[in-house]
């Protein structure tokens, strides 16, 4: 261990006791190869046992350890000390509410994902002896990078009209109904549309771009929500033009 | 939740910010600073030459895009931008937005075709 | 255990100040107001070309006020930055692809200025500076 000592300064709130949240300062001894999670863990540990954080894989596969770190999200587990000051201000993730110091409810993000239909609608059903639904690799890579997105919710904590637009389905959900949408596999775009292209849909978004800035996995939402609104009006005016197109 | 009609005035944004972005800032540099500078010939921008160009149905069309269709652009994006700034009344704000860009459209639209 | 979820105040008119990236946005959106400010610029000239020679003589001599040139300078600042920002987004929006091949994105911004270029030069060209 290195003679590093990091002061991390955590915001703590307990529901049960606390009118509001504070932040509590912890010195860390820090190894040179340490992320934020380690330090963190090392609290747990070692100095207070009553630090409740989420983290389970500590490889940036999991999602569930984004923070604020000195005000920007990020995944704690992907956040390297020697790339820090030695003093480090660890928050929960902002636009979400806290349910206990470093944990937030994601319930809001659960049903707004729930909302698009993030998986796949195939023109037919197919029992697994019927065979796959085939695809070319050029099919594939129109939509690969957005099947890298972890639900990690730190393009949510960037955003700032999910901030202040009560609602705003935001950028992972609208993202992964992208990567369905784009799937030649799939025919559920006009099923997804009435959440998509409504106006908490993709029409709330103002292409701050944040949200692609953050993204631990270089999924970028922006994009996908930018080229929703093209294929959206293409189809609105596609559907005013030819009545009853649209069932 | 319903499909929204938003794509009616985003695609005016977007052809209005993409015109906006290939013509304007040529346009300001010849109204704003070449006239004053003295760097644009007198004649250049003399009544009868403008008029000229006025006149053709073409010319019409083109003075028209120019004026109208970054109006729009602007128009959107101010709605947006007095959301960002806090303001919370867009019923109102959208009418004055979206008003103060029908108007300039349709004066614009009068001013030529009177010409 | 009891559940009480604590909601963090944020500022409805000044959260774009804590972050740098927020106040690059708002400096693009903000480019709105000239954009639609010179629009309004060209509407007066129109209206001025469509009352005659005196009227447009009028207005182009109020052009080449100091009031006039100064706003100008911010519209052109603005306007330029918004030129910037809308080109560089475009592999974003509209992002092309040939086979498994994408084209990669500085390929189409830079179609966008050079395009810009000979438009500006065109444009110069026909007005005759």
């Amino acid at each position: 261990m290195s003679n590093r000592i990091v002061e991390l300064e955590i915001l703590r709130y307990n529901p049960e006791t606390d009118e509001e949240p504070k932040f509590q300062t912890f010195s860390v001894p820090c190894a040179e190869d340490w992320v934020v999670l380690d330090a963190i863990n090392y609290i747990k540990d070692e100095l207070d046992r009553t630090l409740s954080y989420r983290w389970s894989c500590h490889m940036a596969v999991c999602g569930s350890c984004g923070m604020m770190i000195n005000g920007e999200p990020m995944l704690s587990c992907k956040s390297f000390l020697r790339d820090l000051p030695d003093r480090i201000r660890v928050e929960p993730l902002t636009n979400f509410p806290i349910e206990r110091d470093l944990v937030v409810v994601m319930d809001d993000f659960m049903d707004k994902l729930d909302s698009v239909k993030p998986f796949l609608i195939p023109r037919e059903e197919k029992t697994v002896d019927e065979g796959e639904f085939l695809q070319t690799p050029a099919q594939l890579s129109k939509f690969k990078q957005y099947t890298l997105c972890i639900n990690c919710t730190l393009c949510y904590a960037a955003c700032p009209q999910y901030a202040h637009n009560e609602g705003f389905v935001g950028p992972a959900a609208l993202a992964l109904a992208h990567r369905y949408n784009l799937d030649s596999r799939d025919v559920g775009r006009s099923a997804r549309a009435d959440v998509v292209a409504s106006n908490a849909g993709i029409w709330e978004c103002s292409f701050v771009g944040a949200c692609s800035e953050v993204c631990p996995h270089g999924v970028d939402p922006a994009a996908a929500i930018q080229q929703t609104k093209i294929a959206s009006s293409v189809d609105y005016f596609r559907d005013m033009l030819i009545p009853g197109r649209r069932s | 939740m319903a499909v929204s009609n938003k794509p009616i005035i985003w695609l005016l944004f977007a052809a209005g910010g993409t015109f906006a972005a290939f013509v304007t800032p040529v346009l300001i540099f010849i109204t704003g600073l070449a006239l004053p500078s003295g760097l644009l010939p007198a004649e250049a921008l003399a009544y009868d030459r403008v008029l000229a160009v006025a006149q053709t149905q073409i010319g019409k069309l083109v003075l028209f895009a120019v004026v109208f269709l970054p109006v729009w652009h602007a128009a959107h994006r101010l709605r947006i931008t007095a959301h960002d700034f806090g303001i919370r009344a867009d019923a109102f704000v959208k009418y004055i937005c979206y008003g103060l860009a029908a108007t300039a459209t349709v004066i614009s639209a009068i001013a030529l075709f009177s010409i | 255990m009891s559940r009480r979820p604590y909601i963090r105040p944020v500022s409805k008119v000044s959260w774009w100040l804590s972050q740098p990236r927020y106040i690059r946005y708002m400096a693009r959106e903000a480019s709105c107001i000239f954009i639609g400010a010179y629009s309004g610029v060209l509407v007066v000239g129109l209206i001025r070309l469509s009352q005659g020679a005196a009227a447009w003589g009028a207005f182009l001599e109020t052009l080449q006020s100091p009031v006039s040139i100064a706003f100008h300078l911010f519209a052109l600042a603005f306007a330029l930055y918004h030129t910037t920002t809308w080109f560089n987004v475009t592999p974003k929006a509209m992002p092309l692809q040939f086979g498994q091949t994408p084209v990669p994105g500085g390929a189409i911004i830079g179609a966008h200025y050079l395009g810009w270029i000979l438009v500006s030069g065109l444009i110069l060209f026909l007005v005759g500076v």
